[in-house]
């Protein structure tokens, strides 16, 4: 390659092209989506744009960003986390009964969502850097490291948050190679106290979960957003309505339909084959993720990799879960679609790690 | 640097990772496959049902209420109307304090304490999600300064709807009766007939009278909008209407004139009068007096005013020409005598010597007549002219209570006349069967004696007395009742006749029906028991006293009216026919505590007969009391 080239050109070459293709074919749907979800706004479909273009941009510097660089990132990074955690713990505002915010003055933000990301870089760090040596110990420290920010989050309370964050974290662990005897046996134990969980949990939260067994018991209160959003997808049939054609989301029966439940929209207008297609891309860019995990020369990088794959479906399925009533209602988004900044940014920010594993790869060895 | 564990096989470990990636892997197919699975589950197999749920969502019927049917007089006036208002009304389901609405809007615009009182009872019967009207009517410029503060009365809302209005008045109340808002026991009515759809977006209902009875002519069809509406229920677009179809006109054979004179006839007495067409049955005037204004009853009556009506000792709500039972005393005499005629029991020229009283067989008690030292030798023409009780005793007595019970029914006595009109009462019309029924006794003979004079258990309506004279009239069809005498179809305005209805046709000899004729015209000529009533008249009147006892008079003891109280006197009963030689009207008039039949009762048919065929509407009428002696 000639090294007058641009600087550009040179960042885009550690653009992963399948990666890319993937994420923009989602992203394209998303826009026709909110697009109609929106009633046409230009004001959103602007928004939407602009928050891509950001988010392509952030995913495009995070590919170039070289996997041990981002290593040494992770310790700072999920200290950091934690000591903003205790913060909200003790000086955290409190909304909606939970005391999730911490206001620093010019911008009040969750440190939770910092974590979503910091813990994976922490523990691929910490297994990295012990890779050679790797023994029961380093998974119980590993554990403790998991356990310490689920367990801030989880008494804020967020337990859609600190299920998310376990669950990223539980991914690193499962590919570090925690032992599948520990693995059953946590999951035994799990469903055993599924009863002092369940008693342990907030008003709200068995509320959500009641909700979802019987959302008819509520229809006009908090089963109101499952029961529409299952009309809509239900009555969106094999082919759908059409863009822009849906009745409930056009009459505003659809409740946030251009964030949490753009599902619902998508499910009205393109029907079942639209829900094919999409779930297809998602499974599309899964599995050039764990490709790309098979393919790492480090262990940080097989395991960030594999770690944000399996993450990113995990999101996919809650959020459609709970649009389509098998889950309960939980603040998350729907990967690529939802219309809102932050979560694209994270997304394509982790896509951009991805990219940064696949293409260094290659570097390495040159 | 000493190692202090032994290193890991790397080539071991990378292929623990892929077993784990390939695991991974499995994991979220798996979850693919579940959502799908979801996914086919809402969109192929239970597609019809949501997509249902969704146009349910989607279109609503939004009820256009009809427009009711007006009541009309035979010549056209109008008696029951609608006119278009606006209305002051509270959503019961507020978004404040209620009390404090109210206060705001009290401030705004002048509420009165009924309205106030009125308003409190509907909120109690209301449902959640109604509007309870606070003020009808209201003038433009309350509707502009409620307009105005809209923003700051949440819950307030101003509608224009339909409202009935009753011009007539008090006289005519019990006739149209009145409409009112539907209640619960409507509700339920509607529910129960399958009428419930019809009557979304309607808020009254007859309550009474011909609204009642005609409730469904009236009413009309109930329209629909289908209209797409938001999650917020605001209509977007409107997709298609069902135009309601308005309800039917209804044309009486009342005349809202003769029913004034009727009326205005009563003076200060209360009571009742119906005059009938003998040949169709229809019903020229009905008056029940006192009357009410039906308009209080339209939207809410308050509580103080209903209580004032409903317990007035009065019974301004009770119609006594329909409901109003009273032994039919004379009046009886009659139907008595063709019943003998008919039965064979007498044959007109049969006479009996009256010496003032009746006894039967090995008997000393005296059955007397009204007058003392009797009528001497009477025949049946004179039995009636005259109303010679000692006749009838003993006629009843030869034809004996059975017979009698018989032939009376067929003339409508203890029956229901079959108007068109609710609550009609059937009276009472005694038989051996029911005294055993009702008292478990035996029937003595002594009733059947006093039943020859329309005294003991037999009770009569006005209504009855006139049909049954109606039968005189027409020789022996009992006609039906009828208030309305064509329909109007709103969108062709083709008026549709209603039937006349013969209940049944008694064959009755002429040369019988004529001797009885000849016994009513005599008793309106001098010598008679109401001569007074029919002096001076362009035509021949067919008439028959009767007097209904308040209280019973003591064995030995005579009716002096002068000692009694007046709502002690007797009631007066008078029916007659005219002209007699082709009736083209029957009226049987019950004046409350008139005394004599012929000075309260025959004047006030008389100032009827007088408008109907003359066409003189009296002066300011004064009843006088009547020369002649009645029974």
């Amino acid at each position: 390659m000639p090294r007058t080239s641009h600087w550009l050109l040179r960042a885009l070459r550690h653009v992963d092209g399948i990666l890319l293709t993937l994420a923009l074919l989602v992203l394209g749907i998303s826009l026709a989506v909110v697009t109609s979800a929106s009633g046409q706004s230009p004001v959103r479909i602007s928004g939407h744009l602009v928050n891509m273009g950001l988010a392509l941009a952030v995913m495009v510097l995070m590919a170039n960003v070289p996997p041990h660089l981002l290593s040494k990132v992770g310790p700072p990074l999920y200290a950091a986390g934690v000591v903003l955690l205790v913060g909200v713990a003790l000086f955290g505002e409190i909304r909606n009964g939970a005391r999730r915010w911490l206001d620093l003055g010019f911008i009040a933000f969750q440190p939770s969502e910092l974590l979503k990301l910091a813990l994976p870089l922490m523990l691929a760090w910490y297994f990295q850097r012990n890779e050679a040596v790797l023994r029961a110990k380093h998974f119980m420290v590993g554990g403790i490291l998991l356990l310490v920010p689920f367990l801030l989050i989880l008494r804020q309370p967020d337990l859609g948050t600190a299920l998310m964050l376990g669950a990223s974290g539980f991914y690193l662990l499962f590919f570090a190679g925690l032992p599948w005897k520990v693995i059953v046996g946590g999951a035994v134990l799990g469903a055993a106290s599924l009863p002092v969980v369940w008693g342990l949990m907030h008003d709200y939260q068995q509320r959500r979960v009641l909700m979802l067994l019987d959302p008819a018991s509520d229809p006009l209160g908090a089963g109101y957003h499952i029961i529409q959003s299952t009309i809509a997808i239900g009555s969106g049939g094999l082919f759908g309505k059409g863009w822009m054609q849906g009745t409930q989301n056009q009459l505003d029966f659809i409740p946030e339909r251009t964030t949490d439940f753009i599902f619902a929209v998508f499910g009205e207008e393109f029907g079942y084959a639209g829900a094919i297609l999409l779930v297809c891309l998602y499974l599309a860019i899964v599995a050039r993720g764990l490709v790309i995990a098979a393919r790492a020369p480090t262990l940080f990088g097989r395991l960030m990799a594999a770690t944000l794959s399996l993450n990113l479906f995990t999101y996919v399925f809650v959020n459609m879960g709970m649009v389509s009533g098998i889950l309960p209602v939980v603040g998350v988004p729907l990967p690529l679609m939802s219309y809102g900044g932050t979560a694209l940014v994270t997304l394509l920010l982790g896509m951009g790690i991805l990219m940064s594993v696949a293409t260094h790869r290659q570097l390495n060895k040159s | 640097m000493p190692l202090a564990t032994p290193l890991k096989n790397l080539d071991r470990e990378l292929a623990r990772f892929h077993g784990r990636l390939k695991a991974g892997g499995i994991f979220v197919v798996l979850l693919a496959a579940a959502l799908l699975g979801r996914a086919f589950y809402l969109q192929i197999t239970q597609h019809d049902y949501y997509i249902q749920r969704a146009e349910n969502n989607r279109i609503s019927l939004v009820p256009v209420a009809p427009n009711r049917g007006l009541i009309l007089d035979r010549n056209g006036r109008i008696l029951a109307e609608n006119y278009s208002a606006y209305t002051l009304e509270l959503a019961r389901a507020q978004p404040h304090d209620l009390e404090a609405t109210l206060t705001e809007v009290a401030k705004l615009i002048e509420i009165t304490p009924g309205e106030l009182r009125r308003f409190r009872r509907l909120l109690a019967e209301s449902h959640e999600f109604e509007t309870v009207p606070l003020k009808s009517k209201l003038t433009d410029e309350e509707v502009a300064i409620l307009a105005a503060n809209r923003y700051r009365l949440p819950g307030v809302e101003v509608k224009a709807r339909l409202f009935r209005n009753y011009q007539a008045g008090p006289g005519m109340a019990h006739v149209v009766g009145f409409i009112g808002r539907i209640n619960d026991r409507d509700l339920k009515n509607l529910r129960e007939s399958g009428r419930e759809q019809n009557y979304r977006g309607t808020v009254h209902i007859g309550k009474t009278g011909l609204e009642q009875s005609y409730e469904t002519l009236l009413h009309g069809r109930t329209g629909f909008d289908q209209m797409e509406t938001d999650a917020s229920g605001r209509a977007v677009r409107a997709l298609s209407r069902i135009p309601p179809v308005p309800g039917k006109d209804l044309r009486l054979y009342l005349d809202e004139g003769l029913q004034a004179v009727a009326e205005h006839a009563f003076g200060d007495y209360m009571g009742g009068l119906v005059a009938l067409d003998p040949n169709t049955g229809g019903v020229l005037a009905l008056v029940s007096k006192p009357g009410f204004d039906p308009n209080l009853f339209i939207d809410g009556i308050d509580p103080e005013t209903w209580k004032a009506l409903n317990e007035s000792p009065e019974r301004p709500m009770v119609n006594r020409v329909l409901r109003g039972i009273y032994p039919p005393g004379s009046t009886i005499k009659p139907f008595m005598g063709l019943t003998g005629l008919e039965l064979g029991v007498r044959k007109p020229e049969d006479t009996i010597v009256d010496p003032g009283y009746f006894s039967l067989p090995n008997s000393s008690h005296q059955y007397r007549d009204w007058k003392r030292g009797g009528h001497g030798i009477v025949d049946l023409r004179r039995a009636i002219a005259q109303s010679c009780d000692t006749y009838f005793y003993k006629l009843a007595v030869d034809m004996g209570i059975d017979r009698m019970h018989e032939y009376l029914q067929k003339f409508s006595f203890g029956e229901k006349t079959g108007i068109d009109l609710d609550g009609e009462s059937a009276g009472l019309l005694p038989s051996r069967d029911w005294k055993q029924r009702r008292w478990k006794q035996v029937w003595y003979p002594g009733e059947t004696v006093i039943a020859g004079i329309g005294q003991g258990y037999h009770l009569t309506t006005p209504l009855q007395l006139a049909t049954a004279t109606a039968m005189i009239a027409n020789g022996g069809k009992r006609m039906e009742p009828r208030l309305v005498q064509a329909v109007r179809d709103p969108l062709t305005h083709v008026w549709q006749p209603q039937p006349v209805v013969v209940h049944e046709q008694l064959a009755i000899k002429p040369e019988d029906l004529a001797v009885v004729r000849q016994g009513m015209m005599d008793a309106m000529r001098p010598g008679g028991t109401a001569a007074a009533a029919a002096a001076g008249a362009p035509y021949t009147i067919a008439g028959k006293t009767g007097t209904a006892q308040v209280v019973g008079i003591k064995q030995g003891a005579r009716y002096d009216a002068s000692s009694l109280s007046r709502k002690n006197r007797d009631h007066a009963l008078f029916i007659a026919y005219a002209p007699a030689e082709n009736p083209t009207i029957v009226v049987a008039v019950m004046v409350e505590n008139g005394g004599h039949g012929g000075s309260t009762a025959a004047p006030i048919a008389r100032a009827v007969f007088d408008y109907y065929l003359t066409g003189k509407r009296p002066g300011n009428m004064k009843l006088e009391g009547g020369s002649d002696a009645s029974d």
